[in-house]
């Protein structure tokens, strides 16, 4: 980016006022069209699979195009556990991609080593590349990996490089006690106690609404 | 189910074969690690046992042995004409794993290659014969054998230097919302109570 800037800048310009518009210029158009490389390694693959099906529209997002080259491409995907043996593979492949080139890291295997914690995998990708957004989730749900292009793109945007964590949404666990029950008996209880049938009802608009 | 098997064994090999179980169907044999080979010829080559399919290789290390064999290997075999299966294991190597060797099958059974290879590379056992040993899951500049207990459970040995935190300009321990102590535990917690018992 740095090159761009100075590249662009006019001579003479004391205001910087073309630049800023030049950058918000190549950010906007950048974010939307990210060309991605899929390194893809376990079983997170199959999440991403789902993701780049129509059901989830990633063309939504300009970031459908797979590239089969690192050389063509300027988003990596790195979806699944990284072992110590592919390590160097993996940075390979990022040093291959030209510049600006983004990393997301799918899934907690490729953010942390998820639950790897042994002698033949890489704690996290951060450990070898410089990695842009986080996607927790063994694996992540396809809203969860939009919520993460979605930060991607509005990191391109504003020019940020500092990574970002996809924060965890709203968890219908920690509200149990408000939704319904399984029923265990021939029995409806729902019929046996009125209440029931209200709070229910109750229930089922709370997680409609959400 | 194939008590049979463990009957001729005995009967043919007598006081080679250490000792012998059967649990839920499954029989056992344990045999002395020199007669390895003639035992598995024999039970390749015998029509009434005819073993033609190997199932399984791999390594048990029991540290707590000692001098008896520290270091158990266990082959699973089937036959697919005669719809029985056996399990053999010997018992190789000191406390050090040294004299942890034993005679390739390869050349009984063509796919143990890579079964040896595996118990080679992850249990440290040497199989005398065998075409080709090298490592096939760990990288070759990998040392030592990480299914040994001896192993510690932390050691990796990273191929790529990792990034240093200047370098990355933010930590690199895990970051939220992930914990520093993400992940399974027991790589930290000693020795296992119950299978370090023997």
């Amino acid at each position: 980016m740095g090159d761009v800037n100075r590249s662009l800048t006019l001579e003479g310009s004391e205001h910087g006022f073309a630049t800023t518009k030049v950058d918000a210029l190549l950010g906007w158009a950048r974010k939307y069209s990210l060309f991605a490389y899929p390194f893809v390694t376990a079983c997170c693959g199959m999440e991403f699979m789902a993701l780049t099906s129509p059901r989830f529209d990633l063309a939504r997002f300009g970031a459908e195009a797979p590239r089969f080259s690192p050389r063509q491409s300027d988003l990596l995907w790195v979806v699944g556990t990284i072992s110590q043996r592919q390590a160097p593979v993996l940075k390979r492949i990022y040093e291959q991609m030209m510049d600006p080139k983004y990393v997301m890291a799918f899934g907690t295997c490729a953010s942390s080593g998820g639950f790897y914690d042994n002698y033949t995998t890489v704690p996290g990708i951060d450990k070898v590349i410089p990695t842009d957004v986080y996607i927790p989730g063994c694996p992540p749900r396809p809203e969860a990996v939009m919520d993460g292009l979605m930060l991607l793109q509005d990191k391109i945007a504003r020019n940020e490089r500092r990574p970002g964590v996809v924060k965890p949404r709203f968890d219908p666990v920690h509200e149990v006690d408000a939704l319904v029950k399984l029923r265990r008996s021939a029995t409806d209880p729902r019929e046996v106690v009125p209440a029931l049938k209200a709070e229910e009802a109750r229930a089922l608009g709370r997680g409609g609404s959400k | 189910m194939s008590q049979l098997v463990l009957d001729k064994l005995r009967e043919r090999f007598g006081a080679t074969i250490l000792e012998t179980h059967s649990d839920h169907g499954d029989d056992t044999a344990v045999v002395d690690p020199g007669q390895w080979k003639v035992i598995c010829t024999f039970l390749r080559e015998d029509p009434a046992l005819d073993f033609d399919m190997p199932v399984d290789l791999c390594g048990v290390d029991y540290p707590s042995r000692g001098a008896t064999g520290r270091m158990e290997v266990v082959m699973h075999l089937y036959s697919v004409s005669r719809k029985h299966r056996i399990r053999l294991k010997a018992r190789v190597g000191d406390e050090d794993m040294d004299g942890a060797e034993i005679e390739s099958v390869t050349s009984i059974w063509p796919g143990m290659n890579w079964l040896e290879r595996e118990v080679w590379d992850m249990s440290g056992v040497r199989f005398r014969g065998h075409p080709d040993l090298r490592r096939i899951l760990m990288y070759p500049e990998f040392e030592g054998h990480p299914l040994q207990r001896t192993y510690p459970a932390d050691r990796t040995q990273p191929l790529v230097e990792y990034r240093t935190e200047e370098e990355a300009g933010l930590p690199l321990h895990k970051i939220e919302p992930f914990g520093p102590d993400e992940g399974m535990p027991f790589g930290r917690l000693g020795p296992h109570p119950r299978t370090d018992r023997d």
